[in-house]
C-alpha cells in the first residue's frame, strides 16, 4: 500500500525561516508570555492554526553537532530526590517487588491526591498517585487480575469495587464473551499467546508535547470542532467517533484538574521551559494514571522540549545545570511509574517493566538531523541517576548523524547497556514519517498521527509442527487444524512439509486475525485510552501489530529437512516426540543464504497470510518478530523440533538466530537478520547482541569507535533494530544461568575467539577467571 | 593430483566476523588451517594440522566479506590468520586480488617463517602485516616453536626493505619469552625498523587448553602461571623504550 506523505519537505534553513516568518499568529497573542521574559518569539508557521507538533519542531530547533562536553551532573536537589526513590525501590524489592497497594480507589487521572517524593525540591512534579511507588488498581482490563494481584502481596481488592463489576463489564468480560471456540483452543494450547485479553493492550502513544504546546483550553477546543464536523446521518462510524471525541475532551479537562492539584495552569501553553518539561509530564502522567498497558511509551520529546530550553538559556533565565536538572527530574520521575500485575504476568514481561519508550535523534526529511543537546541531556540522565532499563531511550540510528552524538551514544552503550538502536533511514523511507516514536520495544508509530493495537504473538514453531503432525498439537494430541494430510514419507521430504506449513499458517492467521478484531473492539468499548487519544488526531491511522516467535527454529528446522535428512520419532498416538537428524545443516546466524533464504521467506509469507483478512477499524496490518522475554515460556509449551532443539527448550529471543548456533562471529550473525525485510515486518524486527566490553576493544575509545562501526555497519545493511549488551562479569555468570538470552556472546582476545555459550560449565567458569583478569 | 575445485578452495579452521584484535577497526578474521610450528603455548591447536579444516571455496569466503564491509568504516577489514595462511599463499592470492578490487583492508598475521615468490606476490595486496616473533633468540625460539627465527627475521627484513608497513606481535609467556635480556634485544633488533608500526604484547593465556585435550594432545605448559599485571608493565615499559606506540591485547 503506497503510503502518503503530507509534510512540508521544503529544505528549510531555520535562521531563514526564523527571519522571514517572524510573526507570531493572532491565535497566540494571548497565550505566550514570552515578552515579559525578553525570551525570542518562536517561528510561527502551520503549526499556529492547527495541531502540527512536527511543523513546530522542524521551524524552531536548534541541531546540534558537537560533543558530550557541555553536560552537567546532578544538581543537589536531584540527588536527595533519587537518594528517596532509591531507598524506596530497595523497601519495594524486599517487599516481594511491591512497596505499597491502594486496593480501594480505582485509579483515574484525578483519582488521587497530588503525591510527591520531597516537594521542595522537586522541580518537575507528579506520582501516579499520593504516595511514591504506591500502585494503584486499573480494574478495566479484568478486575481477577487485579484482584490476584493484590491477594499475591497479601492485600484484599476492597470489595466496593468487585461490587462495582458486578454491575459493569470489564475488558475481559467483554472479550470472552465474543471469544469463538477456536481462539479459545488455540489461546489455551500455546498457538496464540500472551494476548491482552486480561490486561491492557498499551502501545498507543499520545502526543505528550500537544498539551505544552497548544494548553488544554485549544485542545479542547479543537477536539470540539472535531465533535461537530461528525454530524449527521448517524452512522456506526460517527456514533463511534462522537463517543471517543466526548471522553477525549472530559479527560483533558481532567488533565486540567490533575494540574491544578499540583498548582500548574495546564489550560495555557506551556511559558518557558520548565514548564514544558513539566507539561509534557502531566499529559503522560494522566495516561499512566488511567491505564496499564504493557507498554506506555513518551514518544520523542527530548528535540521539542529542547527549543524551550535552548530559549531560555539563550535568554539568560536557565543554566546548563538547571536544564540537566529538568530532565533528570523527568527521567526520574519516568523511572517511578509502576503498574500493578500479577505474578504470571513475569512470564511473558519479565522484570516488572513499563516501557516509557522514548526516541531520540534521527533525521528529517529535508536531510538534515534532529539532534539537540537535549538529546544529550536524556543520556545523560544514565550518568547523573546511573543505568536503567527504563525510560527505554531508543537511539533513531542513521550512519549520517552527527559523530559527536554517535561517539556518545557509543560511549554510553558500553559504559550502561542501557540504550536500544533502531535503524532511522529504513522506517523513514519504508514508513513515511520523520516525527514519530517508538511503541513498547521496536515499533514504529507516527507521533500524535497513528495509533497501533498490540497483537502479541503466535507461535509459529509449534505452528511448524502442525505440518507434521497431521494438524494436531504435538503435546495434546487435539486437532487444530482440519485438511492437513498425515506426512507420506517417514523421512521428512522439503516440499511435502512446507506445503502443510503452508496450511496450517494460514489457518493460524486466520483465527490469530479473528482474536485481534475482538480483543480490540472490546478494549475500545471496555477500556478506551481517552487520555491518550485526546492527544492524538480524532480518527487516526491504526496498525494493528500481530507477531511471531520462533523464527530462527522455524528456519533452521527447516533448514535441517532441506540439507540433512530428519527422521521423526513417533509416539503410540503417530505424534513426532523427538527427530532423528543425520547430516549437517546450515543454521541461521552465519550469514549463510541457503538458510537465511527461509527464515526472510517465512516471515514474508506469513505476513502476507496475516493480510489476507479484514480487520475492525481497518487497522493496518503489520507484524513483528519480537517476543520479549516471552521466548522462554513459547519454548516450554513447544515439542521438540527437526533442528533438534529438545522439547520444552526455550526459543532465541525476537530475530536472534539459536544460541550456540551462530558460529561466525557477531558480524555474521547479524547479517542474517539484517536480511529479514523490514517490509515485511513492518512493527519490528528485534535483535540482541551481548558483548564483553573487551570484545568492544581494547580500551574506552576502541570499544566507542568499534560500535559506532558496527551500528553503521549494521543499519546501512538494511537491519531494523539492535539491542546492545555490553557485559559485565556479573552478566556473565547469568549467562551460565540463561544461555538462551546470550545467543552472541564472544569471548576474544588476540588470535582467539569463542562462543562462551558453547562451552562447558567448567570451560565458562575458567572463562569467567581469566577474561576479567585484567580489569581486576 | 589437484582438481580445478582444489585450487579455489582455501582449508579453513573457522571465521570470526567480529575480530577486534586482529589489525586495526572491525575485521573479518579467516583462521587457516595448517601452522609449521609447534608453539608450546598455541591457543589455536585445533589448527596444526593441515589437512583438516573445512573446504571453503574463495567464492564464499569473498561474499562474506562483501557483506561485511559496511562494518569496515573506522579502518576495518579481512584478516588472514591461522594456523599459518602463508602455508596456502598460492591459493590465497586471486582471493586477496578481488579483496583489494573491492576497496578492502587487508591484514596477514603471520609467523613469518615463508617467504616463496607466492608469498612475497600475495603480500603485494596486503596492506599491514601482523608478524608474530615468539623469540629474539634463535635457540629459545626452537625451543618455544620446534623452528629456528632465522626465517622470521629474515620476513622482516623483506618487509622492510619492500615498505609493507608491519606490526610486530609478541606473546609474552612468564620464563619462556619474558627475559630481561630477550626483550632489551628484540627492542634492539627492531627499533630502527621503519615500517614497524606498534608492537603488541600479548599476554599469556590458557584459553585454548581444551582444545590440546580435544586433539588428544597433551599441553605443554601445565604448570604455567598467567602473567601478573607487573609483568605485563615491566615488559611494556622495556619495549617502550625501542618503540613507540606499544599496546598489551
Amino acid at each position: 500500500m503506497p503510503i502518503m506523505i503530507h509534510y512540508d519537505t521544503r529544505p528549510t534553513d531555520r535562521r531563514d525561516a526564523r527571519r522571514i516568518c517572524n510573526q507570531k499568529s493572532k491565535l497566540f497573542d494571548n497565550m505566550i508570555t514570552d515578552i515579559e521574559n525578553d525570551v525570542e518569539p518562536f517561528v510561527a508557521g502551520v503549526w499556529n492554526d492547527t495541531i502540527d507538533v512536527r511543523d513546530f519542531v522542524m521551524k524552531n530547533m536548534t541541531p546540534y553537532d558537537g560533543d558530550a562536553s557541555f553536560l552537567q551532573p546532578a544538581t543537589e536537589d536531584t540527588e536527595l530526590l533519587f537518594d528517596i526513590c532509591k531507598q524506596a525501590v530497595k523497601e519495594e524489592l524486599a517487599n516481594n517487588g511491591v512497596r505499597s497497594i491502594d486496593p480501594s480507589t480505582i485509579s483515574r487521572i484525578n483519582s488521587h491526591a497530588a503525591g510527591y517524593i520531597s516537594e521542595p525540591h522537586e522541580k518537575i512534579v507528579g506520582l501516579q498517585t499520593d504516595e511514591l511507588l504506591k500502585r494503584a488498581i486499573k480494574p478495566y482490563g479484568g478486575p481477577r487480575v487485579v484482584e490476584k494481584a493484590c491477594n499475591e502481596h497479601g492485600i484484599e481488592l476492597d470489595p466496593k469495587v468487585k461490587e462495582i463489576f458486578q454491575y459493569t463489564k470489564s475488558h475481559n468480560d467483554g472479550v470472552f464473551s465474543a471469544y469463538t471456540s477456536e481462539i479459545r483452543k488455540y489461546r489455551s494450547l500455546g498457538f496464540l499467546t500472551g494476548l491482552p485479553d486480561n490486561y491492557a493492550r498499551g502501545r498507543i502513544i499520545g502526543d505528550y508535547r500537544r498539551l505544552a504546546l497548544y494548553g488544554a483550553d485549544k485542545l479542547i477546543e479543537f477536539k470540539k470542532a472535531d465533535l461537530e464536523n461528525m454530524d449527521s446521518p448517524m452512522d456506526d462510524y460517527k456514533i463511534r467517533l462522537r463517543e471517543e471525541i466526548s471522553d477525549q475532551i472530559i479527560a483533558l479537562k481532567e488533565m486540567i484538574n490533575l494540574g491544578e492539584r499540583y498548582g500548574l495552569d495546564l489550560k495555557r501553553p506551556a511559558a518557558n521551559a520548565r514548564e514544558a518539561v513539566q507539561w509534557v509530564y502531566m499529559a503522560y502522567l494522566a495516561a499512566v494514571k488511567e491505564q496499564d498497558g504493557a507498554a506506555m511509551s513518551l514518544g520523542n520529546t527530548s528535540t521539542f522540549l529542547d527549543i524551550y530550553i535552548e530559549r531560555d538559556i539563550k535568554a539568560g533565565i536557565i543554566t546548563e545545570s538547571e536544564a540537566q536538572e529538568y530532565i533528570d527530574q523527568l527521567v526520574m520521575k519516568l523511572r517511578m511509574v509502576r503498574h500493578l500485575r500479577m505474578a504470571a504476568y513475569e512470564e511473558i514481561f519479565a522484570g516488572d517493566p513499563t516501557w516509557v519508550t522514548e526516541a531520540i535523534g534521527g533525521m528529517d526529511h529535508c536531510g538534515g538531523h534532529k539532534v539537540t543537546k537535549t538529546s544529550f541531556r536524556y543520556l545523560q540522565t544514565l550518568y547523573n541517576l546511573g543505568p536503567s532499563p527504563e525510560p527505554n531511550l531508543t537511539v533513531l540510528w542513521s550512519p549520517s548523524l552527527p559523530e559527536g552524538f554517535k561517539k556518545f551514544c557509543a560511549k554510553v552503550s558500553v559504559d550502561t547497556s542501557s540504550i536500544q538502536y533502531e535503524n532511522d533511514d529504513l522506517m523513514r523511507k519504508v514508513r513515511g514519517s520523520d516525527d514519530y516514536g517508538i511503541a513498547c520495544c521496536v515499533s514504529y508509530q507516527e507521533i500524535g498521527k497513528q495509533i497501533q493495537f498490540f497483537g502479541a504473538r503466535c507461535n509459529l514453531a509449534k505452528t511448524l509442527l502442525l505440518a507434521i503432525n497431521a494438524g494436531k498439537c504435538e503435546n495434546t494430541g487435539t486437532e487444530v487444524v482440519a485438511g492437513i494430510p498425515a506426512l507420506k514419507n517417514e523421512v521428512l521430504d522439503f516440499e511435502e512439509v512446507m506445503g502443510n506449513f503452508k496450511i496450517a499458517m494460514k489457518e493460524i492467521a486466520r483465527v490469530y486475525v479473528d482474536s485481534m478484531n475482538i480483543i480490540h473492539f472490546m478494549h475500545d468499548k471496555y477500556y478506551y485510552e481517552r487520555a491518550q487519544l485526546a492527544l492524538v488526531d480524532t480518527d487516526p491511522k491504526i496498525n494493528v501489530a500481530y507477531g511471531i516467535a520462533g523464527l530462527s527454529i522455524v528456519a533452521d528446522s527447516l533448514s535441517a529437512i532441506k540439507h540433512a535428512k530428519v527422521t521423526p520419532i513417533r509416539n503410540e498416538d503417530g505424534l513426532a516426540v523427538d527427530f532423528k537428524i543425520e547430516g549437517e545443516f546450515p543454521c541461521y546466524g552465519n550469514d549463510d543464504d541457503r538458510v537465511d533464504e527461509l527464515a526472510t521467506g517465512i516471515t514474508s509469507h506469513f505476513n502476507d497470510q496475516l493480510a489476507e483478512y479484514p480487520t475492525y477499524k481497518n487497522a493496518e496490518p503489520t507484524m513483528s518478530v519480537l517476543t520479549i522475554t516471552s521466548n522462554v515460556s513459547y519454548g516450554k509449551k513447544t515439542g521438540a523440533t527437526p533442528d533438534g532443539r529438545a522439547k520444552g527448550v526455550a526459543f532465541a529471543p525476537g530475530a536472534n538466530p539459536m544460541h550456540g548456533r551462530d558460529t561466525h562471529g557477531a558480524i555474521a550473525s547479524l547479517n542474517s537478520v539484517a536480511k529479514l525485510k523490514y517490509e515485511s515486518a513492518q512493527d519490528g524486527i528485534s535483535n540482541t547482541m551481548s558483548l564483553i566490553p573487551k570484545t568492544l576493544g581494547n580500551d574506552d575509545q576502541t570499544r566507542v569507535n568499534n560500535l559506532t562501526a558496527v551500528m553503521d555497519g549494521y543499519f546501512t545493511r538494511g537491519a531494523h533494530h539492535l539491542n546492545v549488551n555490553v557485559l559485565s562479569r556479573e552478566t556473565l555468570y547469568k549467562a551460565m544461568e540463561h544461555p538462551e538470552e546470550y545467543p552472541q556472546l564472544t569471548i576474544r582476545v588476540s588470535g582467539y575467539a569463542v562462543n562462551f555459550v558453547r562451552l562447558t560449565r567448567d570451560q565458562q567458569l575458567e572463562v569467567i577467571s581469566r577474561s576479567f583478569f585484567d580489569k581486576m | 593430483m589437484q582438481t580445478l575445485q582444489d585450487t579455489k578452495t582455501l582449508n579453513v579452521h573457522s571465521i570470526e566476523s567480529f575480530g577486534t584484535y586482529d589489525g586495526p577497526g572491525i575485521r573479518m578474521v579467516v583462521f587457516l588451517q595448517g601452522c609449521e610450528f609447534r608453539c608450546l603455548y598455541c591457543g589455536n591447536a585445533d589448527t596444526f594440522d593441515c589437512d583438516a579444516g573445512d573446504k571453503t571455496h574463495i567464492d564464499d569466503l569473498f561474499k562474506e566479506a562483501t557483506h561485511m564491509k559496511s562494518y569496515f568504516s573506522n579502518g576495518g577489514g579481512i584478516t588472514f590468520s591461522g594456523g599459518e595462511p602463508c602455508l596456502q599463499a598460492k591459493k590465497l592470492i586471486p582471493l586477496m586480488k578481488r579483496l583489494k578490487e573491492e576497496g578492502m583492508h587487508i591484514c596477514l598475521d603471520t609467523n613469518g617463517h615463508i617467504l616463496n615468490h607466492y608469498v612475497e606476490e600475495m603480500l603485494q595486496y596486503v596492506d599491514l602485516v601482523l608478524l608474530d616473533v615468539k623469540h629474539i633468540d634463535s635457540d629459545q625460539h626452537e625451543k618455544i616453536t620446534g623452528r629456528t627465527n632465522e626465517n622470521t627475521l629474515k620476513f622482516a627484513e623483506y618487509l622492510e626493505a619492500n615498505q609493507k608497513q608491519f606490526w610486530l606481535r609478541y606473546v609474552l609467556v612468564p620464563d619462556l619469552s619474558d627475559q630481561l635480556e630477550a626483550l632489551h634485544r628484540l627492542g634492539q633488533h627492531f627499533q630502527d625498523y621503519t615500517q614497524l608500526q606498534k608492537v603488541e604484547i600479548q599476554p599469556y593465556h590458557k584459553l585454548g587448553v581444551h582444545k590440546w585435550e580435544l586433539m588428544g594432545m597433551e599441553y605443554q605448559l601445565p604448570n604455567t602461571p598467567q602473567n601478573t599485571p607487573e609483568q605485563i608493565a615491566f615488559a611494556k615499559d622495556i619495549y617502550e623504550q625501542y618503540f613507540r606506540d606499544v599496546v598489551v591485547n
